[in-house]
Parts: structure tokens; sequence; C-alpha cells
């Protein structure tokens, strides 16, 4: 595996900490013939827009789009379920030909009718782009039969990268915001942003929030409802996680209402409190949210802490290979592996920019990988050279992980346990323990060949 | 009540699909190109495609899933995706080294009009593939097909890119397993075996995508029929294609080009289609069938005998791709069980639904068939009048849970329960497994029902 060539465009974008000049490459489109684990703008848009469970999301292209993003990801809802379903227009051949305007407008008015959904997205695909429907104007023709906002998404999938998708679900959004009432909002109140409810973890934060004494307007999108979206220009503050997916929409909402924003992290302790004590030294007119947010963080942490040690003593130590798609994410993920008593020795994200890539550099230690955009080979020859003993990613990266006999967590769309927050820190500890530890491990041939395969558990 | 948003009403709906009941073509190229030893999948489309194809695939089997793309930009769709393609070729051979690319196209590039041949060639004249290394190509618009016909597409080209032609016939028979699980493709391979036969199989993803943890990662695991095989099977005695749909296109193609005669028969799932695949081994080789899989089919009949008072007039609602559709229900017909709602998402064409509509002609109630239907109409089917069963993919597991129906998981995709790539339901022994759990679906349902009054131990 050691010999494995490195394809020369690719040097650039795999930088190893300390050993040479920092000069990373990324932001890049993939090269074409590399197996990068990276997807498309459709992806970006859908993954952002598809929690919000009153509206209709229908795929206007061929089915293969609707069925590989039908319900992929848990994002969880307290109330309606329409987002779980897969509606698409289904395009053959002969609508390839004559265009698919009409298609779109019969499933349009029969969706509506048929679910009475409080707002309808339309994705744009590839060959939409292609044949050159006018989907903008078949939503507003809808939009007026019908009397609710039905709004394209510009998501063609060779418009660019994922990044690219988030940013035209955000100019999606954004044409909701500023629809609603906001004489009944309080002046502490923020838009929680960039945060899905995967295995509801929008549901835990935003208890944090209450319990603050800080009214969250709406959460984009995790359960997300339209009305809560239309009012969300109502809210004194925009809190936004997972930054590449929804800093555009803070931007515009900021430039439009002068809703000043910042930028959190619900991962791991440290990053969870900075987030809550942000929120409430915004509020400094009313210090009793300082004071309750001060409680909070200490209740949270003192529930939780006593088995964090427990865990902390089992994986000190071990060391972890990081590759996720936003590099934020991976930020966090250093800090919480860090607090655990863990190395990183290999981080990567698909999306990241070269500000993220020079704070990778500051946090990681001299001879950690930095990698961007990378394919399996990369991973899998970085991860026998460091020998790590876990591996975060997500659903293409986990049976790269299981083959070379390491453990996994996944920290993307698969995640079934919520990982933000104080509980959520737990939970990841508990898994991070979980499959470092599992007996398993000691049965994988390679690396008990190399005399590490028995781990203490 | 996930798909609480189900109407009971059926309207006609044209334009629309709800849930579907298929997917698109390029994910069946891509899986049927895996079934190549050292081979290299390759998309020519933009990225998400193959991203998707590729997560699905390793959800479905857990493991790694290998493939390329061509990563088409805005520039490529105006100017054509030519450059990525030899792009592509150079990167791909000179990283990766596979012994074979196999570019499926997609929606994009056929609309903009690629011509993949063209390209492939264009390479090959500059020198861009390696010798002993092959470019070969499948057409699979996504706006055409379904992922069924995407594999039955990339499968003819393993014939149309290697079969060659012969003056004297071996003794080999080819197989062509159709899109089942690399698990169903070993059996198939076994029962072959048995009898004494050699034989190729193509697509092969036994050992590629069930292969075991070894501690490494391997980009081409060991499984896979070979390009020196492919080359073979225009030699070959006959062959034996499993599944019309799947398979039908590539056996004719290789009856054309070089002259290997073939069978087109039903994909052996069950009692019935497993003896048409025994009997034409053994007429087309001329070998006898071995006490050895006589015996398993003794055991299989003994188990439907020993309980076949429970699948008595079992009221099935099935969802599937065609072939396996199709072998499912006359299966299920003969265990005396009541097949009342069919549903594929695949358009098979007239003469499937005719076939379909003859298997269960005998049922003594009112069938529902919908070829190139989807699951919103089969659940709405079911909230008209329920069934005793369900069998379908992951997918069904949303109805089967809001209508409270046991539930067996078959096809594609599998995305919750493993076992699927390990153990067949083709041939005798896959055929027990299915029986073994439609029993334990419909009987486990039966004690969960059950009084303390009413409660069995011997059942």
């Amino acid at each position: 595996m050691a010999s494995i060539p490195i394809l020369k465009e690719r040097e650039k974008h795999i930088y190893r900490k300390g050993a040479e000049p920092f000069n990373l490459t990324c932001g890049h489109h993939s090269l074409a013939g590399v197996v990068s684990q990276r997807a498309c703008v459709f992806c970006g848009s859908r993954v952002v827009l598809y929690p919000i469970a009153d509206a209709l999301h229908l795929i206007h292209g061929p089915v293969g789009c609707a069925a590989y993003t039908w319900d992929i990801r848990g994002a969880l809802s307290s109330g309606p379920e329409l987002h779980r379903l897969s509606f698409t227009t289904d395009l053959r051949e002969k609508d390839v030909i004559f265009g698919g305007e009409k298609k779109l407008h019969r499933a349009l008015v029969e969706l509506i009718d048929t679910y009475q959904p409080r707002a309808a997205f339309v994705y744009s695909t590839c060959i939409v782009g292609i044949i050159g429907d006018d989907v903008a104007a078949v939503c507003r023709q809808v939009s007026r039969e019908k009397a609710i906002p039905v709004l394209p998404v510009h998501s063609e999938g060779f418009k660019g990268t994922k990044k690219d998708g988030y940013k035209a679900a955000c100019e999606a959004l954004f044409k909701l915001v500023g629809q609603g009432p906001v004489d009944q909002i309080s002046p502490w109140s923020i838009n929680i942003l960039g945060e899905f409810n995967i295995g509801g973890e929008a549901w835990i934060i935003k208890s944090y929030y209450e319990k603050m004494g800080v009214e969250v307007v709406a959460t984009m999108t995790g359960d997300g409802r339209v009305d809560a979206i239309r009012r969300s220009h109502g809210a004194a503050l925009n809190v936004v996680q997972c930054s590449g997916a929804m800093t555009t929409l803070a931007d515009m909402m900021q430039a439009r209402y002068g809703t000043p924003y910042i930028r959190v992290s619900y991962f791991g302790l440290e990053d969870t409190s900075k987030a809550l004590y942000d929120v409430a030294a915004h509020f400094k007119d009313n210090p009793a949210i300082m004071a309750r947010t001060q409680a909070l963080v200490r209740g949270e942490i003192s529930a939780i802490f006593p088995e964090l040690q427990k865990i902390k003593a089992a994986v000190q130590g071990k060391r972890a290979a990081i590759y996720v798609g936003g590099a934020f994410k991976a930020f966090s993920l250093i800090k919480a592996l860090r607090y655990l008593g863990m190395d990183v020795v290999l981080v990567g994200s698909q999306t990241g920019n070269d500000a993220d890539y020079e704070t990778l550099r500051d946090m990681c230690d001299d001879g950690t990988i930095i990698l961007d955009d990378a394919n399996p080979l990369e991973l899998s020859k970085y991860i026998i050279e460091k020998r790590a003993d876990l591996f975060i990613g997500g659903v293409k990266e986990r049976p790269i992980a299981y083959k070379m006999g390491i453990g996994f967590c996944d920290h993307n769309h698969e995640r079934k346990t919520p990982l933000a927050g104080y509980e959520g820190m737990l939970n990841f500890a508990r898994e991070v323990y979980r499959s470092v530890n599992s007996p398993v491990w000691r049965f994988a041939p390679a690396r008990a060949a190399a005399g590490k395969g028995a781990s203490p558990c | 009540m996930l798909l609480r948003h189900t109407t009971t009403e059926i309207k006609d709906r044209t334009a629309l699909t709800v849930n579907p009941a298929k997917t698109c073509q390029p994910i069946g190229a891509m899986y049927a190109a895996l079934g190549i030893h050292g081979c290299m999948p390759h998309s020519h489309g933009s990225q998400g495609c193959y991203a998707y194809h590729r997560s699905a695939l390793t959800r479905h089997y857990k493991e790694p899933v290998i493939a390329a793309t061509s990563a088409f930009t805005e520039g490529a769709s105006v100017f054509g995706g030519q450059a990525n393609l030899m792009q592509a070729i150079d990167n791909i051979f000179s990283v990766y080294n596979p012994d074979v690319i196999a570019v499926h196209t997609t929606c994009l590039s056929e609309t903009i009009g690629d011509d993949i041949p063209q390209i492939v060639n264009k390479a090959m004249a500059e020198g861009r593939v390696p010798a002993g290394k092959y470019v070969i190509h499948a057409n699979t618009p996504s706006y055409a097909g379904s992922h069924i016909t995407g594999f039955a597409g990339m499968t003819k080209a393993m014939v149309d890119y290697f079969a060659e032609t012969a003056s004297a016939r071996t003794k080999t028979v080819n197989l062509i397993p159709g899109f089942v699980e690399p698990s169903d493709m070993a059996e198939i391979r076994r029962m072959a075996a048995e009898m004494g036969l050699e034989t190729i199989m193509f697509p092969d993803t036994s050992g590629v995508l069930n292969g075991p943890m070894t501690g490494k990662y391997r980009m081409y695991p060991p499984g896979g029929v070979t390009v020196e095989a492919l080359r073979r099977t225009g030699s070959s005695l006959g062959t034996v294609a499993l599944g019309h749909l799947a398979s039908g296109d590539a056996a004719r193609a290789l009856d054309v080009k070089c002259k290997v005669p073939c069978q087109i028969l039903d994909l052996p799932i069950g009692l019935g289609a497993t003896d048409r695949f025994v009997d034409t081994l053994h007429r087309m080789a001329g070998v006898n069938v071995p006490d050895s899989l006589t015996f398993e089919r003794g055991q299989m009949v003994d188990i439907i005998a020993d309980m076949h008072q429970y699948f008595y007039n079992k009221r099935v609602g099935l969802v599937g791709d065609p072939d396996q559709l199709l072998a499912l229900t006359k299966f299920l017909v003969s265990l005396d069980m009541a097949p009342v709602y069919l549903v594929t998402g695949t358009s098979a064409g007239k003469k499937f639904e005719k076939h379909l509509r003859a298997a269960v002609a005998g049922v003594p109630h009112e069938v529902q068939i919908k070829v190139g239907g989807d699951m919103h109409l089969f659940h709405q089917w079911i909230k008209q009048a329920p069934v005793d069963l369900l069998i379908g993919n992951s997918y069904v597991k949303y109805i089967a849970h809001d209508e409270d129906i046991p539930y067996v998981r078959h096809g594609f995709p599998i995305l919750d329960r493993v076992g699927h790539s390990y153990f067949p339901t083709v041939g005798y022994r896959g055929g027990m497994r299915l029986l073994e759990k439609i029993l334990d679906a419909l009987l486990d349902r039966k004690d969960r029902d059950a009084t303390d009054i009413t409660f069995e131990l011997v059942m």
C-alpha cells in the first residue's frame, strides 16, 4: 500500500504538518478520473432543504436523483412527515426531447391539491439545465394558481460543487424569509441555522436556548416549518452552525434585515459551551440570560463528566483519522477527540477553503496529514502509515475503515444518535469507545500480524 | 405513521412518480461492471451521479465500492465531455491501474450527445490506453429504462467488447446470472459445479461485494470474471441466461456475435424455476443431475410439505424488479399463496405483463398488477384491501410499519439488514431460505397476536 502512487496534481492537495512549507490547494473542481468522495450541486441543495417537513419537495428530473435522496438522512420531524416521501417528475426520453415544463406543472398542481403543503421546493437536476425548462416560470405560475410559495432551486448537478448547492438552497430559503408576522417575537431571540435535526440534535440545542430564556424563532432547517422561516427575520440574531451550508443565508439576512450572525459549533463540550456563552453575551442587556447559561453549562457538564472520564481512560492515546464534508466540523472533532485524550493523525475535508486549512494546520500536531478532496487510496495509505485506530467519516468511508480492521464513527448522514450538545458529546464518546475497543478488531488479520490487534478492553 | 400522507383514493397520475420502485440505469451498469475482475466503473457525467451510486451500493452491500467520474462542469456540459473522459482515462490508468475501465453514460452526457466509442478510439489512437488494458462502454441515460436495463446494457457490453468467435466449441457453459446478489451468483455457479460443469459466469460480483475482512483495503478484490474468460465465452457450448430483462440482451448478443446458442430462463427462485434451470443445464451439457442436487430439492419439498398449511391462501403484496417479481410470483402461487398486488417500477413491456398475468390466472382473488408503477400506488391498494405478507426492498418497510403487516426483505436495495449478500435466495438452498423467511414472518406474527389462551408452543 505504501507504494501507491499519488497523482501529481493531487500532491498539492496533501500536506504533512511540519515537514514542508504550507501550500495546500483546495476549492478546485475534482479532477476527472479521480475517485473523489464528493457529490454535486443537487446533493448540496437537497440536504439543506429537505428537513423542512411541511413543504413539498419535488425533484424535477430522472428517477435516480429522487430515488437516491429518498429519506437517506434521518432529519427528524415532530409533526408532518411530508419531507420523507419521494416525489419526482421521473423525466423520460420524450420529456427530454419535448421539454418537461407541462409535466412539471401537472405534477405540482396534483401534489399541492393532494397534500396542501405550506410551500413547495422544485429542484432542478442536470438534465433540466440542459434541456432548458423554464422552471422559475412554471413555479411562478403555480404559485399564482395555488397561492403558496413555489420556489425553484437552481441545483443542476454539473453547475459546481456541493457548496454551490448550499448557496442555491439558501437563495430559495431567502425568498420565504420576511413573509411572516414578527410582532410577537421577543427581543432576546435567535434563529438556529445549519442544524438539520439528525437524530434529534436540533431539539437538544433548542432546549438549551429555551432554558437560557432565549426564544428560537426558526430552526433552519431541522424539524423546519415554512411559517417559522417566513418570520425568521424577526429574530435578533442568527446563530450559524455548519458554516459552509448556511452562511450565505446569514449574509443575505444581514444585508437585507440587519440581522447579525455568529458562527458556532455544537460539537464537543468546549464548542457547545462557547456557542451558548456567545449567544448569552450577545444579549448583554439581559444579564439573567448569562446567569442562566452559566447554570445550564455547569449542570449539563457535571451530569456527564463522570462517565466521560471513564471513557477517556479507556480510549486515551488511540489515534484517529477524520474525513468529513465541511472543515468546520473537523475543527470541533479535533477538539473533542483531544478532550478524550486521542491523537488526530489525519484530517481531511471535501469542501474546505484556504482559511479552513490554515486553521487546521495551526490546530494539528506535527506529522498530521491534512487532505483536501481525498480518494480512498490516499485515505487507506495514510491510515496504514499513521496506524489509525478510528476513522470518522461518512457512508462511503465506513466499509473502508472496517475492511482495514479499525473502528468507525459516522459523523454524517447516518449517525443514529444525536452527537450535538452535552448529551451528544457523551453519545460520541460512547460510540468511539464502543468501536475502537470492539473485540472484533482482534480478529483483523493485518493488525493482529502487526502485533497491535489486541486492544485492551 | 410515516406514510400518513398516502391517500386511499387512487387517482390516475401521468406526470408524477411518488416513492419510486426503481432507480436509474447507471447504478445497474456500475453494479455489473464491478463483476469484472480488476474493473474500474466510470460514470461519464457530473460528480453527484457516481457519489449517489457508490453510496447506494455501499449501503446495500456494506462494502467499499469503487468508481470514477468524468466530473462534468458547466464547460463540459456546453462543449462536450471528450476532454474530461480523455483526462479520466489517463488518470485512472496511471493511478488506479485497472485492467478495464467500464464507462457508462448519464442523462447529462447522453443529452449533450457525447459519442463514447469515438472518444475511446481517439484515446486509443493517442496511446492513452496501455497495452493489455481495455475501455468498454454502455449507454445508460437515466431518462430511459431503470437500474435493471442499465445492468443489462453493461452485461451486453461485456459480450460486445470481449467475446471471441472460435472454430471449435469447448464444453464450457456461460451463465448470465442477472441483477442478483453476489451470494446468488455464487450459488448458481455452485449448482453448475455440482453437475460437473465448466462455467463462465458474467458478471460475477461474488468475492467482490461480499468479501472477507482481510485487514486491507483492496481496490480490486479477488472476485469477478476475467477478461480472458470473457473472451472464451464466444467458444462456449451454450449460454444459460437467468432473467429475461437483465440477462436476455447479453445472451442474444452472444448468439448473434459468436453463434453460441442460448436459453433464457426465469431467475431460479422457487422450486419450478430451479428445476427448469437444472434441467436446462442437464440437457445443454448432457450431464446427469447429481444426487446431491436431488437431495437438496427433496429437502426443499419437505419443508413445503411440513408447513403447507401456513402458506395456504395467504394474500401477498410484492414490489420487485421484473425478473425477481415474475419468479417470486410463480413460486408463491406454487405454495398455494395468493400474490394479489404486484408492482415493478421498471417499464418491462407488454409481454412481461402478460407473463405476470398468466402466473396469477388461477389465484382466487382480484389481482392488481402495475408494470411501471410506484410504491405509492402499491400502498393505496393495500389501504383498500389489506394483505397478510409484504415482500420487497427496504422501502417497503414504511408500508409494513404503517399498516402493521409481516414483511420479508427481498430485492434491491436492502439498506437496513445484512445477510442478502452472503446467503442466496436462488436454487433449492436459496428457496429453503426464502421459505424460512416467509414462515418466520407469518408465524412470528401469529405468536405476537396470540392471546395467552391461543399461544402455541408447537407449530
